[in-house]
């Protein structure tokens, strides 16, 4: 049986990966799949110590998990649908207007 | 055996996850990020977590991916990175600073013991719906709310306004 902790390091490299591409890339689709890749390591995270302590309780929090992405991810990709329907291009560079 | 085959998935994993972070092209990116999730659904497998290695190609790798290639299909302008960075610094920090944040997060795993459950059953599937109807019945119903709320957000997004 594999032990708990290598799961966990593999689910740290995991969101480490995905922290790098959301601070390295500037295409906003790229950087919502890296977040996408975030939330999974997280979500392997859950199960492995779930499995660890034997309880389920981390399986459930993992199907929140799961339907709260599908809800950002739709909203997300209308927000993207919409900004390029005004701009022509989605660069997040782009989109400075709200900074100081 | 089951050690070989985490090694050969975590590879996997890992492998894709970089590839979805180094290719240009976000259609790439897009299939490696579909590859990622197998291999999590695979170590869901082994962490005898059935309904959420199904639910993860099912919900994750089916719905939510086909979702993103469509947008990327219908974003083509948006399809590669063009011009130069305006933020080259923090291009060349992120490898340092994700580094420095993966080793913390490891030093604080490294440090974890996980104590078992009183009493407590492994996951299948009659568990996780009992669970979900009883101790978590709310935040079920929350959640019921919040896709509602994302249905309606993301159609009025959507919708084209008249000029």
């Amino acid at each position: 049986m594999v032990p708990p902790v290598y799961y966990a390091a593999l689910s740290a490299v995991l969101f480490t990966i995905g922290v790098i591409g959301v601070i390295v890339r500037r295409n906003p689709l790229v950087i919502f799949m890296a977040i996408e890749l975030m939330l999974n390591a997280a979500n392997l995270a859950f199960v492995a110590f779930g499995h660890a302590r034997g309880a389920a309780d981390g399986q459930v929090i993992v199907f929140f998990v799961m339907t709260v992405a599908a809800a950002e991810v739709a909203v997300g990709l209308a927000i993207m649908v919409a900004i390029f329907r005004a701009r022509y291009r989605i660069n997040v560079d782009d989109l400075s207007l709200l900074r100081w | 055996m089951e050690a070989l085959l985490f090694a050969v998935v975590a590879l996997g994993a890992i492998a894709s996850a970089i590839g979805l972070v180094v290719r240009p092209n976000p259609l790439h990116g897009a299939l490696f990020l579909v590859g990622n999730l197998f291999c999590v659904a695979v170590l869901y497998l082994m962490l005898r977590a059935e309904f959420l290695a199904l639910a993860q190609v099912i919900v994750y790798a089916g719905a939510i991916m086909v979702l993103f290639i469509f947008a990327i299909m219908l974003l083509i302008p948006g399809k590669t990175e063009i011009g130069p960075d305006p933020l080259r610094g923090q291009r060349r920090l992120a490898l340092p600073l994700g580094g420095a944040l993966g080793l913390i997060v490891v030093l604080v795993i490294a440090r974890i013991g996980v104590a078992p459950a009183p009493g407590g059953t492994d996951g299948g599937i009659g568990t996780i719906g009992r669970l979900l109807f009883t101790d978590y019945l709310v935040p079920f119903e929350i959640t019921s709310i919040l896709l509602l709320a994302a249905l309606v957000g993301a159609l009025t997004l959507a919708k084209r306004r008249a000029p």
